[in-house]
């Protein structure tokens, strides 16, 4: 798992407000190319909506978040660009239910891309065969378990060839037994070296894999350490609270 | 059979399959139907037997009327001898007026072909076995309302320039959006009309080319009626008013103030005021506005107005279907990076469309009845051609006004129900099974 020192995001004195809330309150955070980094804190803490603003899903509105060299600003073309370099992974998957898995997975490609037909096929079938789903590549998601729609939908990010990869709670909305199953292709796709922003609960998988964890509470990041050294030995007393509480059953 | 082990703290542990039972009442079957819908309980069983008494005391009388009592053969004597019953032999003097209206009688011909053409298109279309259904499609959607329309206007001459500039532009489309071998036709279609416009340029060839004899003689707009004009009213609106809907309704929606306002406007100014009052502003007052001698067929004015009613309240149920749309759908497509244009076209519209069938059936329904209309304009729909042949003194036996009516009915209701059946078929088939 090498990280380079090259950085694939950089986010500086990042602020955003919901009306008058504050809900991002000068963030700054720096990612390498093949980091993994988990963020966790309590609802409404700001860990999704900061991950959100990364794709422009929701829009900041003081500092400046550079994603692979292009500046993100109401340019709609540097917008398009970084959506095509950065895929994501919603709580509730948000596959298309009037496509096939195998069409969910080509759409992409073949109108941003502009992929021929033949060629976005073989690539869906190659990361359907790697969520290890090839066998429902003609079904519908509606037809699907949570756990292996999940995984369609990491297929389906996977398809435009991305750099980073974000994950939004991924597995919040799955059922205990198939949270294993969408960990497991997290962790492969871990290991190969892909940059991960994983906003999740999942403090196994953070140990596991997590280079690097950041803690959010009200809107502000409190506290960012090595795997080993925040679960064992956090300094905040925010974090202490927030480990003791999930961690205590 | 199952075992059950007793653990020495209290647990137990089932161990083995229970076998399947049949079930101790019938769960199926007609009397299972019966017996779970129509009597389970005595409120319902009441209801049930009077619905029976209501139905057994109507239809006789109505079935009698309609087809046993009625006079099916002869002509109008024969209806004046038994007026109990319904006078079709009216019907099968009159049904060439009924279909055509006032049509050049030597000139039907033209109408046969057109409705032949559009009823084996519509079967073409609802088969989904037939090949190259998207072809027929577009060919239905593009080519035949234009072909329609010179058939059953006419045509004298043809300017070449109304032929060479349509086909230019054409090529061009395919040849810069289409591939392969639309592109090819695209230049071809190109070539063709830059070779008609140097013709013409150089002049080897008139710009208005008369046909001389294989002319259509013109058979003008007034004369149209019937079933004809019906069908020439409705499936102008019905064509018009689906894609004028969908641009209004994602007007509506839209972010940016002005457009907003802009469709918000016409959508309510539209389904402010009352179809009937749209007609005749139609014919009396948008005449007022035109510069003297300019003429603006008749016809064409009440398809507008009914096609702009239509598109109104067909907006608001398409942006009922985009509000039913959850944001994952846009997230998820904005995050995959599709642009604003795609994301409603292939993700968002395609799933708010397809909520909506029911509704927009129903405002196709309403627009196909609501062509009636047109009447109190002085346009002979199947209505009005009926109501004028009623009005026949040698017609004028009592029971000719019900069988005219009667047969307008059932001529709507065929249609009308027709569009509701492929309506639910559709619906079946684009269901995925998926909840969202």
């Amino acid at each position: 798992m090498q990280i380079s020192d090259e950085k694939v995001i950089s986010i500086a004195d990042m602020n955003k407000w919901y009306g008058h809330f504050h809900v991002l309150k000068d963030i700054n955070l720096n990612v390498h190319r093949g980091e993994r980094i988990v963020i966790c804190g309590p609802s409404g803490s700001g860990k999704s909506t900061l991950i959100r603003c990364i794709n422009r899903l929701e829009e900041h509105q003081q500092g400046s978040i550079n994603v692979d060299g292009i500046e993100l600003n109401n340019d709609l073309k540097n917008i398009d660009a970084i959506r095509r370099e950065v895929g994501m992974v919603f709580q509730h998957f948000n596959l298309f239910p009037h496509l096939t898995v195998l069409q969910n997975c080509t759409l992409a490609p073949i109108w941003v891309k502009k992929m021929p037909k033949k060629e976005a096929d073989a690539v869906a079938m190659q990361f359907l065969e790697r969520v290890r789903i090839p066998e429902q590549a003609d079904k519908f998601p509606g037809q699907l378990s949570g756990g292996q729609q999940q995984r369609v939908a990491i297929a389906r990010s996977l398809c435009m060839n991305p750099k980073i990869m974000l994950f939004d709670e991924p597995t919040s909305a799955l059922d205990p037994e198939m949270i294993k199953e969408v960990l497991d292709v997290m962790i492969e796709l871990a290991r190969e070296g892909m940059t991960m922003i994983c906003v999740t609960h999942e403090m196994g998988f953070a140990k596991t894999v997590a280079n690097r964890v950041i803690f959010m509470d009200g809107g502000q990041i409190i506290e960012e350490n090595e795997p080993e050294e925040f679960f064992n030995n956090p300094q905040s007393e925010r974090t202490q609270l927030f480990l003791s509480q999930i961690l205590a059953h | 059979m199952t075992t059950i082990t007793k653990l020495p703290n209290g647990g137990k542990v089932y161990a083995g399959d229970l076998p399947d039972k049949p079930a101790p009442i019938r769960t199926d079957g007609l009397v299972a139907w019966m017996r779970d819908n129509l009597f389970n309980g005595v409120f319902n069983s009441i209801l049930s037997l009077s619905a029976l008494a209501l139905v057994l005391y109507v239809l006789p009388p109505v079935l009698g009327w309609l087809i046993f009592n009625a006079n099916w053969v002869g002509g109008a004597d024969a209806c004046r001898v038994n007026p109990d019953g319904a006078c079709w032999p009216f019907v099968s003097a009159r049904w060439e007026q009924f279909l055509y209206g006032f049509y050049e009688k030597s000139e039907r011909w033209r109408i046969d072909i057109l409705l032949w053409m559009l009823a084996i298109g519509i079967v073409l279309m609802v088969w989904e076995k037939t090949p190259g259904r998207h072809l027929i499609a577009m060919f239905m959607l593009f080519v035949y309302p234009v072909l329609a329309f010179f058939m059953m206007y006419g045509i004298v001459a043809v300017n070449v320039y109304w032929i060479a500039v349509p086909l230019l532009l054409l090529g061009v489309l395919f040849a810069t959006l289409a591939g392969g071998f639309f592109r090819v036709i695209g230049f071809l279609l190109m070539l063709g009309g830059v070779a008609m416009l140097w013709q013409v340029g150089s002049g080897a060839v008139q710009a208005i080319h008369p046909l001389g004899d294989r002319a259509l003689p013109i058979v003008d707009t007034p004369q149209w009626g019937g079933f004809t004009l019906t069908l020439v009213i409705a499936l102008s609106g019905i064509v018009a008013s689906l894609p004028l809907g969908v641009l209004l309704a994602l007007g509506r929606r839209s972010k940016m103030p002005i457009i907003s306002l802009l469709s918000t406007v016409f959508i309510e100014f539209w389904r402010g005021i009352p179809l009937v009052a749209v007609l005749f502003m139609a014919t009396i007052m948008f005449p007022l506005f035109l510069p003297a001698g300019v003429t603006f067929d008749q016809l064409l004015r009440a398809v507008i107005g009914v096609a702009l009613f239509a598109s109104a309240y067909m907006a608001e149920v398409v942006r009922g279907g985009l509000q039913a749309i959850n944001k994952g759908q846009y997230e998820g497509a904005m995050a995959l990076g599709l642009p604003y244009s795609k994301m409603m076209r292939l993700v968002v519209l395609p799933q708010a469309l397809k909520v909506v069938i029911p509704g927009i059936v129903n405002t196709f329904i309403g627009l196909f009845k609501d062509t009636t209309l047109v009447l109190i304009i002085a346009l002979f729909d199947l209505l009005g051609i009926v109501q004028a042949s009623i009005a026949d003194p040698n017609w004028s036996i009592q029971s000719v006004p019900y069988t005219g009516y009667a047969f307008v009915g059932i001529s709507f209701w065929i249609c009308c129900y027709s569009m509701a059946r492929y309506s639910r078929y559709i619906e079946g088939k684009l269901h995925t099974g998926h909840k969202r």
